[in-house]
């Protein structure tokens, strides 16, 4: 009896003083908001937004709602994000086994990058890229091509289009493919289980790759045209590309500056997972007689990976948390269309600020829970 | 003679090595002369042929050099080190080519054009960096808006503040047990005094200086150092608290610092700003900083509170038994055995979190704090200073990487110290 009369003190206590605070928090809010005469609510939503936004990736004017606007701000916040992670990926990979290498020149230059990016604050790598590197380009009139048909201007990078014709009917070849490369790969492996016999998955899964969209073009009645970028001139200095597609260098400051920087926190993730797998496994796997491929595929990647993606994940959601320094070079992403725009338009601070925060925290534990499903399923299960 | 790429064996090694290293030198000194003093020597080739000549020409002399073992000792580095395979000698001289063109340009923008001398920005001719600028707003950039007769002031509290900080260090042994109360409860509020007495002024005949007109670098490390020693505190009963078996203290513990890792820095730094004074009492005002704050300690908190698990989870089960088989409570037991223990764990962690915490400060700058970044802004639109927003950046660049590269270092030194020592 007194034991748990010892253990319910503490605990009634700490309640109490969450509920009392959030008692006085409210209280207040309450008669700040009636002596501003601001009411609480989520009505604003549906309200008309009436004001622009320089890049959307859906179709988005001043006339649509606060929730639109909200939707097309996450997006974009996606968009980076996305690009982001692709990026810093491919490169963090690189420079994790260049790290590893026997060659001396390498192995320094790649830690020295990661030295170098690492240790600078984000915000100060964004500023410089747009700020100081990317207004060091020409202007579109004095634009070379890269490429061939890409213009990299003090305005945007500008690239040509797709214009698809029948692009379901291609989109839906390429699931096609995809779904039956799932049942090849299950096929395969029972065939390997059952037989011994080994398919040559990889080549076919690149035939069906290939194969499959080409009949698209030829059978199904796919087109696909490309809208160039044409210099047009608007008045006797200014000129400016028109057709394709233009990313504006907010996008590309955000998505160089981001990626950068998370690819040396990816690298050491990369480093260490390798780094983590002893040699023996190395040794033992050759003793059973496998060749370097299928080492390298059954018995080092399934260890490293193992390794390599839970920090992994964390840092790309960290890369995800950081696309909100956008705000801080006017790219139009949640933070400042929602938390800048919007609240300065609406003065519904709490409301406002309270959904940025619910979104950026459902997509981090939205992550967070898939990854500790994924950690106990790949967990070794020692006895 | 047999020319095959992997490895040329002829009779005489020596003869490869010399061939070799004849045509290794050669493109390396072509790579030289054009990067440096312009000169083309290969420009009778043609096009292409020109552009890729030194990387064909030092492929081949690689390639004759590599061999299982010559005898010389720097061929033999160079073989094992920089030359083991085809593939590797590639990278090696585009790393080497790279480097060789990527100097000149560099040290011309960054020395031998650029200006450090005059007072305006017509002193700024050549084509390189205009380090005047740097130079005339260096103040302005390490202090921000104080005044400038009074940076004294800065400089001697930070000094004061360090000093204090050292003196643990010179604790005598009966002393010592207090040094955890120390730096945990005394250090704090002194510092707390001193950086509100003298940078902030007001009384002993100082003069007011608000905090909007703190800025800069300094700024950086009030705001740094006082959410460190804040949230250490903070982080550490929410650690206990995470790790009690205690549920209703334990899911506010979680909830807690879940809360706080999932939202990005920005956001929270708007909400003190523009939410934080809705949930005050009408009258009670409070400044700007303090609230920015309070705001970063709090989320710092949750960071600092994983961190302190990971060291309370690292300790051996046979601490908590043998603490409590003396019948020991769990203050006690936490007081006297786990945390001197676990927090001697941490520090590297620590280390680490202030690292990111240094970094990023200079976010402050998007509520309207005049820290570096913000400062740097404020420069470069400056009408007398225009386009001057590359020399400004790199020079925060450069000084935000000096001091996270040696906190990085440090933190990285303890953690190999503490590894060996357990």
């Amino acid at each position: 009896m007194n034991n748990k009369i010892k253990k319910l003190i503490p605990q009634i206590l700490t309640i109490l003083f969450v509920v009392l605070i959030f008692g006085f928090f409210t209280m207040n809010a309450q008669v700040n908001m009636d002596n501003r005469g601001i009411d609480f609510g989520f009505g604003f939503l549906k309200q008309e937004a009436s004001f622009d936004m320089q890049f959307t990736l859906l179709d988005y004017d001043g006339q649509d709602s606060y929730a639109w606007a909200y939707v097309v701000a996450l997006l974009n916040t996606l968009l980076v994000s996305f690009l982001g992670i692709i990026f810093c990926t491919i490169l963090g990979v690189i420079i994790g086994v260049a790290r590893l290498s026997q060659n001396f020149l390498i192995k320094n230059s790649a830690a020295w990058y990661v030295e170098f990016f690492r240790n600078i604050p984000l915000l100060l790598q964004i500023f410089f890229w747009y700020y100081a590197a990317l207004r060091a380009l020409p202007l579109p009139e004095t634009a070379e091509p890269w490429f061939g048909v890409t213009y990299m201007t003090i305005k945007g990078y500008y690239i040509p289009s797709m214009i698809w014709e029948n692009l379901n009917v291609f989109l839906s070849c390429l699931i096609a493919a995809i779904v039956s490369i799932i049942f090849i790969r299950i096929y395969a492996r029972k065939l390997q289980e059952r037989e011994g016999k080994q398919l040559p998955v990889f080549y076919i899964s690149i035939g069906l790759l290939i194969i499959l969209p080409m009949l698209s073009f030829l059978i199904g009645g796919v087109k696909l045209d490309f809208e160039l970028p044409v210099l047009k001139q608007l008045a006797q200095t200014s000129f400016i590309f028109e057709g394709g597609i233009a990313l504006p260098p907010e996008l590309i400051a955000l998505v160089v500056a981001l990626s950068l920087y998370t690819s040396t926190f990816v690298a050491e993730c990369v480093r260490a997972g390798i780094q983590g797998i002893s040699k023996g496994q190395k040794e033992a796997a050759a003793s059973v007689g496998l060749n370097p491929n299928q080492i390298l595929k059954l018995v080092i990647m399934p260890q490293a990976l193992r390794i390599i993606i839970p920090p992994t994940t964390n840092q790309y959601l960290n890369l995800t948390k950081n696309s909100s320094l956008a705000a801080a070079i006017a790219y139009p992403d949640l933070v400042l269309v929602f938390a800048g725009t919007a609240l300065m338009q609406t003065g519904k601070a709490i409301e406002i600020v309270g959904i940025t925060m619910l979104t950026y925290l459902t997509i981090s534990l939205s992550i967070a829970a898939l990854m500790n499903w994924y950690n106990k399923r790949i967990e070794i299960k020692e006895k | 003679m047999n020319i095959s790429l992997s490895k040329i064996k002829t009779s005489n090694p020596i003869t490869n090595i010399y061939i070799g290293s004849f045509l290794l030198s050669l493109a390396i000194f072509d790579v030289f002369v054009y990067s440096f003093f312009n000169l083309n020597i290969t420009s009778f080739l043609p096009g292409n042929l020109n552009l890729f000549f030194p990387l064909i020409i030092g492929f081949i002399g690689l390639s004759f050099i590599r061999m299982e073992y010559s005898g010389i000792k720097l061929v033999d580095n160079i073989n094992k080190h920089i030359n083991p395979s085809n593939f590797n000698a590639l990278l090696t001289l585009l790393i080497i080519f790279t480097v060789l063109k990527a100097i000149p340009p560099a040290l011309s923008w960054m020395v031998l054009d650029a200006n450090i001398s005059g007072d305006t920005k017509a002193a700024c001719t050549g084509t390189g960096a205009c380090w005047t600028y740097i130079k005339v707003w260096f103040k302005r950039f390490m202090y921000g808006m104080y005044p400038n007769e009074l940076h004294w002031r800065i400089n001697s509290a930070f000094i004061l503040v360090i000093a204090l900080g050292f003196v643990g260090y010179f604790f005598k042994e009966n002393l010592k047990k207090y040094l955890a109360l120390y730096y945990v409860v005394i250090y704090p509020i002194i510092a707390f005094l001193i950086i509100y007495y003298l940078i902030s002024g007001g009384s002993f005949g100082l003069v007011w200086v608000e905090t909007g007109a703190w800025g800069g670098l300094s700024l950086t490390f009030i705001v740094s150092f006082f959410c460190l020693i804040f949230c250490f505190p903070l982080g550490m009963i929410l650690a206990l608290g995470r790790r009690s078996n205690l549920p209703a203290v334990k899911y506010v513990s979680i909830c807690y610092i879940e809360f706080w890792r999932g939202v990005p820095l920005i956001t929270v730094l708007f909400m003190s700003s523009v939410m934080f004074p809705m949930f005050l009492p009408e009258d009670f005002f409070m400044d700007k900083l303090v609230r920015v704050i309070i705001a970063i300690t709090l989320f710092e908190a949750a960071y600092c509170a994983e961190v302190i698990r990971g060291g309370l989870q690292a300790l051996p089960r046979g601490q908590y038994d043998a603490a409590k088989s003396l019948g020991m409570g769990y203050w006690k037991m936490h007081i006297f055995v786990i945390l001197p223990q676990a927090l001697k764990l941490v520090i590297p962690g620590i280390a680490n979190t202030f690292l990111a915490l240094v970094k990023d400060t200079p976010l402050i700058f998007v509520v309207g704090l005049a820290e570096i970044a913000g400062m740097l802004a404020l420069a470069k639109t400056n009408p007398k200073w225009l386009g001057f927003a590359m020399e400004g950046y790199i020079f925060a660049a450069i000084i935000f990487w000096i001091i996270c590269y040696a906190m990085s270092k440090y933190s990285y030194n303890l953690e190999q110290k503490y590894k060996t020592e357990r």
